[in-house]
């Protein structure tokens, strides 16, 4: 058997490799089969933290997000539903940059439960927070260059990203991160369409924790459109 | 009755094997580009910035895809070109392709260059995928996989119709073709669209894992125990001993792939079980390593006057570095301090670089001059070549993982994250000057393929009489 061809075949090639498929793949996937894979509207639905943040950048940058997501419509159930689906928009189409740029090869997103890593970043990560559509291959992330971003949601502001994203130098002296300046219209105050879906994907980083935190008091500010935010919880 | 054997020129299509020599020497040229360019961009420097075509964290991908399925699989397709029909005194497979004309094998090289062409275009725009190693963007995973299928197709036929028990390079070859094949399926389909979160990293793990070590490092064993006998001039010092390093691989390595996320939400029992089968295969490769160095014994010389055996003992010694290293750094103790630092991507570059590339740099060395018959145009620009990649390889490696270790205490200490990137300046430094050593090397074996090239044709002799 050691040395025939049906052996190396069928208990090399295929069985040996069949057991750790088994042992190393199936098995967490059954484990966890129970657990429910929340797709991006069910990640957006009552997810107040999100939201704020979404709304935060339409006060910041009106410009820039009527350009790319137009105006909100006027009644309060239509505006709504609207900035529901402008949410989910931002958000699957900033997981896409966030993967296209190959942030994920710089920043992990997972705290260990050691090194003192939940003192530097917060709550150890848990299995649940996985368990959505944008861990799709999963983003634990390989190297650390920059910092985790699993709990970066909400620690800066929209504006410190922005500027950040444009050229990181000027808020993180001596930091290695590239510019990104295709997110911008030519200056950091003019985020376009792929430059404010990364924020609202880089917002939305723990923002399903009850840890999350608020760089600012959240206060309900008029939109593009003169009406008043609604939806965000308290 | 002694039966006539095939003749070298039925069997091997010589110009085939030096193409993919070529093609894959072209994307070691792409993917070095990207690392110095990488390399750069770490220490603040970008003489791209501002162009997002060429971002560096998309230069990055190109790096690691070129030289993972640019350079190593092109060489290995190329070299196993010359190796399986020798070894089997059976062509491969290789039909005539109606409509195309075209042979099955050189079908294989169009489609492996698009394959690696497309990705890199992919990537480029943005388009990559968030797996290691597998950033192939989705729209060419199912080309790439069909690739693999032709692969197996052309090259298992010569395997299968050998009588009797096989030599061990074969086992190693005809494993390989079935475990590529599976291992490219699994880590490129399942986590995109089976499974999600943190199963979906248990199978990136384990596809990461097993790209290297069921791909590359079964084909590359191969063809030691194939090139090292007829360089010697004799065989492998224990048949048995080749035994327990096949069985023992092929065993224990595919079990390890979640030691690649030790700490993160997979049950505790799986990260266990990578770990103790991690330390278990280092057993198994002291043996095969062992063994090697049991048959050099005697004809120790051969080092010093054989580049090619030069070439590929080194990458035994960095292999052995290597795997002993995994022994140590899968343990959770040292993952706590090493995880997510330089130490990994020091590790990764032994790897890729020190052992495997060294393999098929020594192999280009010895096929190179067989395939032009012509002698090499400079030997000390081949010396050059190996001393220049061998210290390159060891500075850059050492230097990042002594690096990881200081990053990993300086993140446990707390101290500020600029503190880690502060520190990193230097090694960082030293790295890019290791890169670029590497880099003069690899143009040295190029100016020389180029010259020897340029040599071999007749019609350059003829002018260059003319001329005289």
């Amino acid at each position: 058997m050691l040395e025939s061809k049906a052996g190396v075949l069928f208990v090399a090639g295929i069985g040996f490799f069949a057991l750790a498929f088994l042992s190393n793949a199936l098995v967490p996937a059954l484990m966890y089969r129970d657990l429910p894979e929340l797709t991006v509207e069910q990640l957006v639905r009552n997810n107040g933290n999100l939201r704020f943040q979404f709304e935060d950048l339409a006060r910041r940058f009106p410009d820039s997000f009527t350009k790319a997501y137009g105006k909100p419509p006027e009644g309060v159930g239509e505006r709504e539903k609207w900035l529901d689906e402008k949410t989910q928009e931002a958000l699957r189409a900033g997981h896409k940059v966030y993967v296209g740029e190959a942030c994920w090869h710089c920043h992990s997103q997972f705290v260990r439960p050691v090194s003192n890593e939940d003192r530097r970043f917060g709550p150890v990560s848990k299995t649940e927070e996985y368990q959505n559509e944008l861990q799709r291959p999963v983003l634990f992330g390989t190297r650390r260059v920059g910092p985790d971003l699993c709990r970066e949601g909400g620690r800066r502001s929209n504006d410190w990203h922005a500027v950040h994203f444009f050229k990181p130098s000027t808020l993180s002296p001596g930091s290695p991160m590239p510019e990104y300046p295709w997110l911008f219209d030519g200056s950091p105050d003019k985020p376009n369409a792929k430059g404010l879906a990364l924020m609202t994907y880089v917002q939305w980083l723990g923002s399903w924790l009850e840890s999350y935190p608020y760089y600012e008091d959240y206060k309900a500010a008029p939109l593009p459109g003169d009406e008043p935010a609604k939806g965000a919880n308290p | 009755m002694e039966k006539e054997h095939p003749r070298h020129a039925d069997l091997v299509d010589e110009k085939l094997v030096y193409w993919h020599f070529m093609a894959a020497l072209i994307f070691m040229g792409a993917s070095m580009l990207g690392g110095l360019l990488m390399s750069l961009q770490l220490l603040r420097i970008n003489p791209l910035n501002g162009i997002e075509l060429l971002s560096p964290g998309r230069w990055r991908m190109i790096h690691t895809n070129a030289i993972a399925y640019g350079f190593i699989a092109n060489a290995f397709l190329g070299v196993l070109q010359w190796v399986v029909p020798r070894l089997t005194l059976r062509p491969c497979y290789n039909p005539r392709l109606p409509g195309l004309n075209l042979n099955l094998s050189w079908a294989i090289f169009w489609a492996w260059q698009l394959v690696v062409g497309a990705t890199a275009v992919g990537i480029l725009l943005g388009q990559a995928q968030a797996l290691e190693w597998g950033e192939t963007p989705v729209w060419i995973d199912p080309v790439a996989q069909l690739g693999l299928l032709l692969v197996a197709i052309n090259y298992i036929p010569p395997i299968a119709k050998v009588e009797g028990p096989l030599y061990v390079s074969l086992w190693y070859f005809l494993s390989a073709f079935v475990w590529t094949f599976l291992t490219y399926a699994m880590g490129n389909f399942m986590p995109q669209y089976f499974v999600t979160g943190t199963a979906a990293g248990a199978v990136g793990g384990l596809f990461i894992h097993d790209l290297v070590g069921l791909f590359v490092t079964p084909l590359g064993w191969g063809l030691m125990y194939y090139f090292v006998p007829i360089l010697l001039k004799k065989p492998i010092w224990s048949h048995g001993l080749s035994l327990v390093g096949f069985w023992g691989i092929a065993f224990f390595y595919p079990l390890q792939g979640i030691h690649h996320f030790l700490y993160t939400p997979i049950p505790m029992f799986l990260q266990y079980g990578a770990v103790i089968s991690t330390i278990a295969v280092e057993l198994v490769v002291a043996t095969v390593i062992f063994n090697f160095h049991a048959t050099l014994r005697g004809t120790t010389g051969a080092l010093t006057t054989n580049l090619p055996i030069r070439w590929f003992y080194t990458g035994m010694f960095f292999y052995f570095l290597t795997c002993l290293q995994c022994a140590f750094q899968t343990t959770l103790t040292f993952q706590q301090l090493i995880h997510f630092s330089d130490w990994v991507v020091g590790h990764a570059h032994m790897v890729m670089f020190g052992v495997f590339a060294m393999w098929q740099l020594g192999m280009m060395t010895y096929l190179i001059p067989r395939l032009l018959k012509t002698p090499w145009y400079s030997q000390r620009l081949l010396e050059f070549h190996f001393w220049s990649s061998f210290i390159g390889i060891f500075v850059m490696a050492a230097d990042l993982i002594t690096l990881g270790v200081f990053q990993g205490l300086s993140w446990s200490s707390l101290m500020p994250w600029e503190h880690s990137v502060d520190i990193s300046i230097p090694f960082w430094a030293i790295r890019a000057v290791a890169g670029v050593l590497m880099i003069f090397g690899y143009l040295a074996f190029m100016y020389n393929i180029v010259m020897t090239y340029l040599a071999s044709r007749p019609s350059h002799q003829e002018a260059a009489v003319a001329a005289a």
